[in-house]
């Protein structure tokens, strides 16, 4: 018997990091700039945040305030300084953007293991993974009346502050993409900056900010990954390749962070799908299941492809650096 | 726009017509030394440690002794193989960066053939058919995100990537299914008793053949890019779609031919790691490769012979970056933050081979105020 009380849940958690990824990539892509860095830049703001949480539990005495707060910042800038970094290189430097990316992503990754590993040795553990499990505590907090609610609680209250906030900032972005006047110059910015810019938009501008908020929203994701989902333990190579399914997932979605709500979750379902078959003692067709959210992404690719609809295009310069004397 | 400022800008920057070669690997070198340094400042900011000492290190651990140098021979063949894969499909503006998942079921392909047929078919015959099915298999997994690309203009980034994972799946399904003992979650080294399917060691070197292979490979692919009419064709595709299709070039065709050639010899570099160097399969068996090898081609500008440099010099940089994390027992994954702060550099030194900056002087600025 499936069991949908127990799996959407776990889904929703699956679901979660994703959905901070594609939304910040649907804002960098939005703005021209196709940001393959997502995955790096996950990792980093993944670490930043226990990097801050590890030395704020070390000094002692915990607030809960500033617990949440301290690994939030640190996320935040060092995923910012990620954004800065690509957008000095693709944007003022003009360079190949798909190259900076996977470069970043080199960076990143390597970044995030090393800290990582780094702060292992200095806790002098045995295991090789940090647990902040005090801070994680606070992140991980659901609302105290959530268990009382029974299977409605389980299935929408039961998740900490990062997952509601994630579907707020998703909500905000479509809201801010689709019906403001800054939403509108910034698709501008990504489907024709020379039109832009001929309209008086300060194409730099928009590029950098979309980008690096872009970036923050993404490392936020890489944080909720280690302090909820987690329970606040770091294992090096632990995220996997929640970054690239997060690109996907901007594709699946057509550039709508609305719509990427409810196919993130139809992606994390995907994700652990395999858990929830019974497959009995063959172990190897599980390996067949993982390759669904792959598999879907590919034919949502196509079909979307085939009907080429204009609405449900990628933004006409995504990729192309502008520079202003080339019309 | 101009106007409403009131500052005007310091700094010019226009378009460079040319630069002569020296020049722009005279900037490519500065922007490396500037890496180093700023690697320098790193290292010995997060370790403490004599920079001197790491970079010397890393020297010896790529080049210290023969070898490492073979290793890193080796190393430089596979990168470079993969390499030279992506590079008519980027020539075509085609990202392809599937090169992981190529090379995995070009692997997959190879083992499957050591393993099925390994005890059934002469040992000549297992090899060829090893290199007609590894190609194979990488050219069909290049082929499908190529023909949807020509037909309906599918994004070729995601989709080759999506292959990667369904790639990687794969491998972990028939990983299970061939394990060797049961249960035990790997396959570990196929036909060790017979060697049969491993290709034939040169002498007493156990890389060279590999070596030789991609060498000859370098040089095929350079006269295919810059002297053969399949390489114009890639070129003009590359250049503008609308003009190929003006001068009466089959775009669709060209583009699924070169995805192919692209994915075939990925494939091929799943052939030389699975049935040349490791004699098994594993999901992590590319290690990267496929996404280093865009950096590679990119860094090279698209030349198969400079790619021989750039290849080398990320194999040294990962070489001598695990080599420092074993001296001085840091965490394996320094090699990357270093690596990706040249690669920084690299690509950021592109801008002033492409761009000319001048500073624009007070009686300058007037004039072109007006402008």
């Amino acid at each position: 018997m499936f069991d949908f009380v127990s799996f959407f849940p776990r889904a929703v958690v699956q679901s979660i990091p994703l959905l901070y990824g594609a939304t910040g990539e649907t804002l960098t892509e939005k703005s021209g700039n196709l940001n393959l860095g997502i995955p790096g830049i996950m990792y980093v703001g993944g670490i930043c945040g226990v990097i801050g949480a590890f030395f704020y539990e070390q000094s002692g005495n915990m607030d809960g305030f500033l617990a949440v707060l301290i690994p939030m910042v640190c996320c935040l800038l060092g995923s910012l300084l990620m954004g800065l970094l690509y957008c000095f290189l693709t944007v003022t430097l003009r360079a190949n953007q798909n190259v900076t990316g996977l470069a970043m992503t080199t960076f990143g990754v390597g970044f995030g293991n090393f800290f990582g590993g780094s702060l292992i040795k200095l806790t002098g553990s045995e295991v090789p993974s940090i647990a902040l499990s005090a801070t994680s505590s606070y992140f991980s907090r659901s609302l105290p009346f959530a268990d009382r609610l029974g299977v409605f609680g389980k299935l929408f209250l039961s998740y900490g502050f990062l997952a509601y906030l994630a579907i707020l900032i998703a909500l905000a972005a479509s809201y801010i993409l689709k019906r403001t006047r800054l939403g509108l110059q910034l698709r501008a910015v990504g489907e024709s900056p020379a039109t832009a810019d001929a309209a008086g938009i300060n194409i730099t501008r928009y590029k950098y900010v979309a980008t690096c908020v872009g970036s923050m929203i993404a490392g936020l994701g890489g944080l909720y990954y280690v302090m909820d989902y987690a329970c606040g333990v770091w294992s090096n190579d632990a995220f996997g390749d929640r970054g690239w399914l997060a690109i996907a997932l901007v594709i699946f979605t057509t550039w709508r962070p609305n719509v990427g709500i409810l196919a993130s979750i139809l992606f994390g379902g995907l994700y652990i799908l395999y858990l929830f078959i019974p497959t009995g003692t063959n172990l190897s067709v599980k390996e067949l299941y993982k390759m669904l959210p792959y598999l879907v992404t590919i034919v949502v690719l196509i079909i979307s492809s085939m009907r080429n609809k204009r609405e449900n295009q990628p933004p006409e310069s995504l990729g192309v650096p502008y520079f202003r004397e080339e019309r | 726009m101009r106007k409403q400022n009131t500052a005007m800008p310091v700094l010019h920057i226009s378009k460079r017509t040319s630069l002569p070669l020296y020049k722009a690997w005279a900037i490519r070198a500065v922007a490396i030394l500037l890496a180093l340094v700023v690697c320098a400042v790193v290292t010995t900011a997060l370790t403490g440690l004599n920079p001197l000492g790491v970079f010397k290190a890393m020297f010896d651990g790529a080049f210290g002794t023969q070898r490492k140098i073979w290793i890193l021979g080796q190393n430089v063949a596979i990168l470079l193989c993969v390499s030279l894969a992506v590079t008519p499909a980027f020539k075509m503006r085609f990202w392809n960066i599937g090169g992981e998942g190529q090379i995995l079921v070009g692997g997959l392909a190879t083992a499957a053939c050591m393993i099925l047929l390994g005890d059934k078919v002469p040992n000549w015959l297992l090899i060829v058919m090893m290199i007609l099915s590894s190609c194979l298999a990488g050219a069909i997994w290049g082929g499908i995100p190529a023909i949807c690309k020509a037909k309906w203009n599918t994004n070729e980034t995601l989709f080759t990537l999506m292959m990667n994972y369904v790639a990687t799946q794969l491998v972990a399904f028939f990983v299970i299914v061939w394990e060797v003992p049961k249960g035990a979650g790997k396959i570990g080294i196929i036909n060790q008793d017979t060697h049969a399917g491993w290709l034939p060691q040169i002498g007493s070197y156990k890389y060279l053949l590999n070596i030789l292979i991609v060498a000859v490979l370098t040089v095929i692919m350079y006269f295919y890019l810059t002297r053969s009419k399949q390489g114009y064709e890639i070129a003009v595709v590359g250049e503008s779609e609308k003009t190929a299709r003006y001068v009466g070039i089959k775009v669709e065709k060209v583009i699924v031919r070169t995805m192919m050639i692209s994915g075939g010899i990925c494939g091929l570099a799943g052939l030389l790691l699975v049935g040349g160097t490791d004699h098994t399969i594993t999901t992590t068996i590319s290690g990267g490769r496929g996404f280093t090898a865009v950096m590679v081609a990119w860094l090279a500008k698209f030349n198969p012979l400079v790619m021989v440099l750039t290849s080398l010099l990320l194999v040294f940089l990962s070489r001598g970056a695990s080599e420092i994390t074993t001296i001085y027992a840091l965490n394996h994954s320094f090699g990357d933050i270093l690596t990706g702060i040249i690669l920084f550099f690299i690509i950021g030194s592109e801008f002033f081979i492409g761009y000319r900056l001048s500073f624009l002087k007070n009686e300058q600025k007037e004039g072109k105020g007006n402008v």
